[in-house]
This record gives C-alpha cells, structure tokens and sequence, in this order.
C-alpha cells in the first residue's frame, strides 16, 4: 500500500456517519473501495439504505477530508451491487454502538446472501439484550427508531427505552 | 420502452411515498408517524434511483433526458405511471395499512425477480430496494393482522378498507405490450408470474388476520386502461397538485 493510499485511509477513517458521529463511514462499512486511476483517486462508497437522507453530506466529508490527504484529483462513485449489510459493520464499531446505549445488530443479517422473498413470520421472538442491564426481557416499541436503520425497544426490566440496529 | 418501464417502477414508489408523508404529524401514535414516513423515505430514495436511471435512457433514446426533479415535478397526472392502488387517498390508518400491505407483498415478489433482470442495473437497484421491502412487508402485514384480529371496529374497518381496495389490485399483475417485450427480452419482471404467490401469502395473513378475502373479481384498470398506461382516478390529480405547487410556483427555488 502507497503512503498516499494510507493517508486516504486514514482520512477516510476520520469521517464520522452524520446520523451516529461514534462511528467511521469505513467502520460502518460504506466505503467499498478506493482506486487510482490515470486522472485521480476514485471512492467508492454504498449507501445503506436507498434513502437515506446522510448520502450527500458523507460525500461532502469525504471530499473535505481528502482534500487534506492527496493532491490529486477525486471522484465519489456509487455502487448499489452487492447491497450494503449491516453484516460489514467492523466488530470495534459494534462495540462503540453498545457503549452509546445503542444496540448493535443480532446475528447475521438474511440479506448478506439475496435471499428473495422470506415468508411473513408473525410475533416473531427475537432477543435483543438491554444495552443498560443486559437484560433479555424487552419489547420492541416501534419497528422505525430516530433514523431508518434503527428499531426502538424498550428493556422491561429497567424500563429503559433504546435504540436497535436493525440487521439488514 | 425501457424508460416508460422505469417509470413504472420510479413513480409507484414516489406517489405512494408521497402518501404516507401526508402522515407527518398526523399519525396515530407518535411511532407510527416515526415509521409510515419512513417506509416512504425508502420508497422515495428507491424513487430516485429509478428516475436517475430513467432519465439516462432517455437521454440515450432522445439526446434529452430529465432529470429527477423535472420528473417529478413537472409531469402531468396523464404522464404519471403508477399503479391506480398507490394513489388512494389514506382513510384511516387501516385503509393506509391495507393499501400498503396490498403493495407491499406485491413489491417484494417484484423486486425479487428483478434482482436477476439481464438489465444489471435494474438488478442492483432491486437487490437494495428488496431488503428494504422485505421489512415494510413484515410490518404492514403485522397491521392488517394487529387490526384485523383486533376489536370489532378495528375488525370492520380493516375489512372495509380491503373491500374498497381490492378492485385495484388487478393492475399490478396485467402485462400489457411494453411489458411483453421486456419480458420476453429478460429485462422486466412478469408480473402475471407473481399473482399466485401474491395470493397465497394474501390468504395467509388474511386468514391470520380473520378477514375475508373480497369474492368480487372485478378490477379496475386491468384492461389496459389503468395507472400503467397513464390513466388515473381523480386522486392523482390532487395529491400532484400539492406535491407539485412550490417548485411549479417558483422554479428555480433551492433548498
């Protein structure tokens, strides 16, 4: 790897996700790569969900952030395929999530793999352990949390409300 | 042809994401406000996604292609189209959780054969918005079972609601002849395909939700003469005209 390569790295690990600033875009995952070409660096990032409102301020950051780490040109590209998981998300940053009271996805998600139309399953069980008591006993409040990638549960025990990341 | 396809697809997730937005501070329980708007933020982004695409073969098929805005902005009901299901109007939170598990568990169905369309594009686009749809489903499904199942009025007004929308359901499995060719090209979805899977999974969760399914078979918009082919019910026209009267108003407004 080139010095400058690292730098971009480096810098790139610096841009903090705008809807959970505890976390690095390439440790959530969205940058899927970075390439020279003959004209300049080429970023490729992947949006989580579709629309998600964070897309164009990330571009922004990420623009900001290498203007400092190479002189040359840079180009943000857009790839759609394969779809973004929550499966890419780095073990540091799931440990970051839970920290902030916000629990990190259980499980791998069914997506990683196209795995077409699942059948309905209705009151389907699905532990997620209280990020306060660690608690096994909560509820989901609401299948929509403070942003898309987030449900919002609630710990029967210490009644404490939280925000889950939703594996997808 | 490919384009009059992608618009298909572009405006069913536009309209009916423009609906559920019309429950921004109107929802029933401050959650569900929470995550009507934002079922229909995953269907505007899909949205764009397929008007971005529709509008670079334009440019290829004509030397001008629209942008997403003018898109959206600036077409008339008689350009739009969506399915005739996408457009009616809210009702209750039951009509609106009927029209979307109705649309929803046809969507996923879609989606799911797009994700292998010869048109890689389309299918990358379809293996994203599937995922997406995958959850709405499972959550609209859950309200038609939640009230269904729930108290006697809870009961009847789900029922009434699927009652009163069941006649456009019909449409989304009518393959004209745009379809046909891109069918047959292996680029589009045959939507015909998707009818019995769609009703089986329809008789689960009505069956789960003790609702009838409706006995009336007759479907508006089935002929050829339906949202596909541009022609709309009088609810078009109004959600467009709110939807469309700012940047109408003033054009070049920025935000």
């Amino acid at each position: 790897m080139s010095d400058e390569l690292r730098s971009i790295w480096h810098a790139l690990g610096e841009v903090a996700d705008p809807e959970l600033p505890l976390v690095s875009i390439v440790e959530l995952g969205i940058v899927r790569s970075v390439e020279r070409g003959e004209d300049g660096w080429t970023v490729t990032l992947t949006p989580t969900y579709s629309g998600c409102p964070a897309t164009r301020v990330i571009e922004e950051d990420v623009r900001a952030a290498l203007a400092t780490a190479t002189t040359a040109p840079v180009r943000i590209a857009t790839a759609l395929a394969p779809a973004w998981t929550t499966d890419w998300i780095a073990p540091e940053a799931r440990r970051k999530l839970h920290a902030a009271g916000i629990v990190p996805p259980q499980g791998e998600a069914a997506g990683a793999a196209p795995a077409g139309v699942r059948p309905i399953a209705f009151h389907r069980p699905r532990p997620v352990p209280c990020p306060k008591c660690g608690s096994l006993k909560t509820v989901e409040l609401s299948r929509f949390g403070s942003t898309a990638c987030k449900a919002q549960y609630r710990c029967s025990d210490c009644l404490e409300p939280f925000d889950y990341f939703k594996p997808h | 042809m490919l384009f009059d396809y992608l618009l298909r697809l572009a405006d069913n997730g536009l309209i009916l994401a423009q609906r559920l937005g019309e429950w921004v501070g109107r929802g029933p329980v401050l959650e569900e406000d929470i995550a009507s708007t934002n079922v229909g933020l995953d269907l505007l982004g899909q949205a764009r996604l397929w008007y971005a695409y529709a509008g670079e073969v334009e440019a290829r098929d004509t030397g001008a292609g629209r942008s997403e805005d003018e898109l959206a902005y600036f077409r008339d009901s008689g350009g739009f189209r969506n399915l005739l299901l996408v457009e009616q109007p809210n009702g209750n939170y039951a009509d609106t959780m009927a029209r979307q598990y109705l649309f929803d568990q046809w969507h996923v169905l879609l989606l799911d054969e797009l994700r292998t369309s010869r048109d890689q594009r389309i299918a990358g686009i379809a293996a994203k918005a599937l995922k997406e749809a995958q959850y709405h489903v499972q959550r609209s499904a859950d309200w038609v079972v939640r009230l269904g199942d729930g108290t006697e009025e809870s009961h009847r007004r789900m029922q009434a609601a699927i009652d009163a929308l069941w006649m456009y359901t019909g449409e989304m499995f009518a393959v004209d002849a745009t379809e046909r060719t891109l069918i047959d090209a292996g680029i589009a979805a045959d939507a015909a395909a998707l009818q019995a899977p769609w009703r089986s999974s329809v008789d689960a969760v009505f069956g789960e939700a003790t609702l009838a399914v409706p006995t009336d078979d007759w479907m508006q918009g089935a002929g050829m003469r339906g949202g596909k082919q541009g022609i709309h019910t009088e609810h078009l026209s109004h959600l467009l005209a709110e939807m469309q009267v700012l940047p109408r108003t003033y054009p070049q407004a920025r935000w």
